[in-house]
């Protein structure tokens, strides 16, 4: 027995154990069951046949989950990319010197962690029709003389639940980087700087170049929670006005649960995996490590 | 002497090239964008508080400045503590995010020790399945989940939670002890092995203690991240009592077309002080929880 234990291969496994049980019957039993359910007609209370393709052919002539690839393609595109965007401006902002930098560090966390659909029921109140305080502010300074309707309308309310999302993801984005940041020496910038490069060619020959790794994975996890964001639109519209905000995750759920139609529900969820694949691999393949970071050529 | 010019150096390479600039300058590409992104990004907290303590005509009115409170009222946060179950729901939250963070923490250790240490054979694969774990999301296995929780006569209690969060928890802390336990020399353990120590007191005595950094990171961030959990909370319980804050604040607390601002709004800031207060006295150890996971 003792000798069994002091086998690292036996040991390993063993403890292992716990870990992979929970894993193999949560996690990848049910993606198999899903994927298996996303053939089948399952309804809620009645175990599905199979019924091949005519899930997946269904929703392709289904106006309104051809909508909401739509809207979570848009969704993802816009919001990914204003989050780099943002999060590296602060990410920059907080790396250079400044005082109280931990205290700032912290208070700009703080959308990350408190839980989404409650700052998401902020926004909602925000967004009032009628009590909006965005709207008063602008229309005090006479920008606008009648106040918007943020989620009644298609367009505002993409645009509305793409800020929310973008307000909840950019201190993530801003505080890896800041991370990634903080491992570039500062003496290859004064290197930089004695060499007589601009703050650009600083950035963009120095900065860039070192932070290009952490910055792939950084936004191939930003993409895959924006890909697959639920509870933001959930709480905010319910995929409303009229279908315009429907993302495939929350169709999904409302084909599945209320509707009760868990084969449909799965097909649509199973048509997420491709496009998770290919946002991992593009990251993998187009922004890992390349040559000329080493002095090589691409 | 030696100290001084030592102080005065760091201080230098604290301040970097920042003598380069001019004050003006500064304010402009520094101070006055930072306080704008600091504005919005704590306008909705602050916007939170304001609407949790006004009263219900004040609310509504139109007159005045919205922006600050005349005669401030805790009796949003009174209705929702007396009048409703929030109790019950923020005890559910609460119990359900500990049991599944020690959980898939005990697990985690067990399995980045194994992976990390034991190099038992195929540890190599069992760790990149892990992280291929970590990239599943919530949003496709909620699902089936809920035909597994039916199955297993789960549905509507909290143990559909605690099994569940796991999912999601064990592939993340274990990913972050692993990077945690490569940075412990493995001449530690060699010397231990040497004196006969087993491979339960290595972990226990020596690995575990160099490793309650990790432990904290990985203990904060998945309690936050169950504390935070909405798909599957929302497709697993039904009733009242059983529901978690984040999920009851967004169904019970809204009735018809009338919406009670107050308080939702309350109980959104209750429910966020929790995960608030924990991060503010760990806010090291869950930087790098968020930043160790993403940087391996």
């Amino acid at each position: 027995m003792t000798k069994l234990l002091n086998n690292r291969h036996f040991l390993g496994l063993l403890f292992m154990l716990p870990a992979a049980a929970l894993l193999l019957v949560f996690l990848t039993y049910p993606l198999a069951l899903g994927t298996w359910l996303g053939f089948t007609d399952a309804k809620i209370g009645r175990a599905g046949q199979w019924i091949g393709l005519a899930n997946f052919r269904y929703l392709a002539g289904d106006s309104v989950a051809q909508l909401s690839l739509f809207n979570t393609l848009f969704y993802t595109v816009v919001a990914s990319v204003l989050k780099f965007a943002l999060g590296l401006w602060l990410a920059l902002l907080l790396n250079r010197n400044l005082p109280f930098k931990s205290f700032f560090r912290a208070v700009v966390l703080l959308p990350f962690i408190v839980p989404t659909a409650l700052s998401a029921i902020a926004f909602w109140w925000i967004y009032d029709a009628q009590f909006s305080v965005v709207s008063w502010a602008l229309v005090k300074m006479g920008l606008i003389h009648r106040y918007i309707d943020f989620l009644g309308d298609p367009w505002n309310a993409r645009l509305s639940t793409i800020a929310a999302n973008i307000w909840r993801g950019v201190p993530f984005v801003a505080i890896c980087l800041l991370a990634g940041l903080q491992t570039i020496s500062p003496s290859l910038y004064e290197a930089a700087a004695l060499d007589g490069a601009t703050p650009w060619q600083r950035f963009r020959f120095v900065t860039l170049p070192l932070l290009t790794p952490i910055i792939a994975v950084v936004m191939t996890f930003s993409v895959l929670f924006t890909f697959t964001d639920f509870q933001l639109i959930y709480v905010l519209t319910r995929g409303g006005p009229l279908n315009a905000t429907h993302l495939m995750a929350t169709l999904s759920f409302q084909r599945a649960i209320p509707g009760g139609s868990l084969g449909e529900g799965a097909a649509l969820a199973t048509s997420m995996i491709p496009f998770l694949l290919a946002a991992i691999l593009f990251s993998y393949f187009g922004l890992q490590r390349r040559k000329w970071q080493q002095g090589g050529r691409d | 002497m030696a100290n001084a010019t030592e102080r005065r150096e760091e201080a230098v390479s604290q301040e970097g090239m920042t003598y380069l600039e001019s004050l003006p300058r500064r304010v402009a590409t520094l101070y006055l964008p930072l306080g704008v992104f600091v504005f919005v990004l704590l306008f909705p907290f602050y916007w939170m508080v304001m609407t949790s303590i006004k009263s219900n005509a004040e609310l509504i009115s139109r007159e005045g400045n919205p922006f600050w409170v005349v005669a401030p009222t805790l009796e949003h946060f009174r209705h929702l503590l007396v009048d409703t179950d929030y109790p019950s729901w923020m005890w559910n939250t609460v119990v359900v995010s500990v049991v599944s963070t020690f959980t898939s923490l005990a697990a985690s250790v067990f399995a980045a020790y194994a992976i990390e240490r034991l190099r038992f054979r195929g540890s190599k694969q069992v760790g990149l399945a892990i992280f291929m774990a970590y990239l599943v999301p919530p949003s496709i296995l909620f699902i089936p989940l809920a035909a597994i929780v039916v199955k297993l006569g789960l549905f509507d209690t909290r143990w559909a939670l605690i099994l569940t969060y796991p999912t999601f928890l064990i592939p993340f802390c274990t990913w972050l002890l692993m990077g945690y336990f490569r940075s412990i020399p493995f001449e530690l353990e060699e010397c231990a092995l040497i004196d006969g120590a087993t491979r339960w007191q290595i972990l226990v005595k020596i690995i575990l203690p160099l490793a309650v950094p990790g432990l904290i990171s990985a203990g904060i961030f998945a309690f936050t991240l169950s504390w935070n959990e909405f798909i599957y909370a929302l497709t697993f319980i039904s009733s009242s009592e059983v529901k978690t804050v984040p999920i009851a604040v967004v169904t019970e607390l809204v009735e018809g077309d009338v919406y009670h601002w107050g308080p939702l709004m309350a109980g959104a800031l209750l429910g966020s002080l929790p995960v608030a207060i924990m991060y503010s006295f760990f806010v090291e150890y869950y930087v790098s929880g968020m930043t160790g996971a993403v940087k391996e």
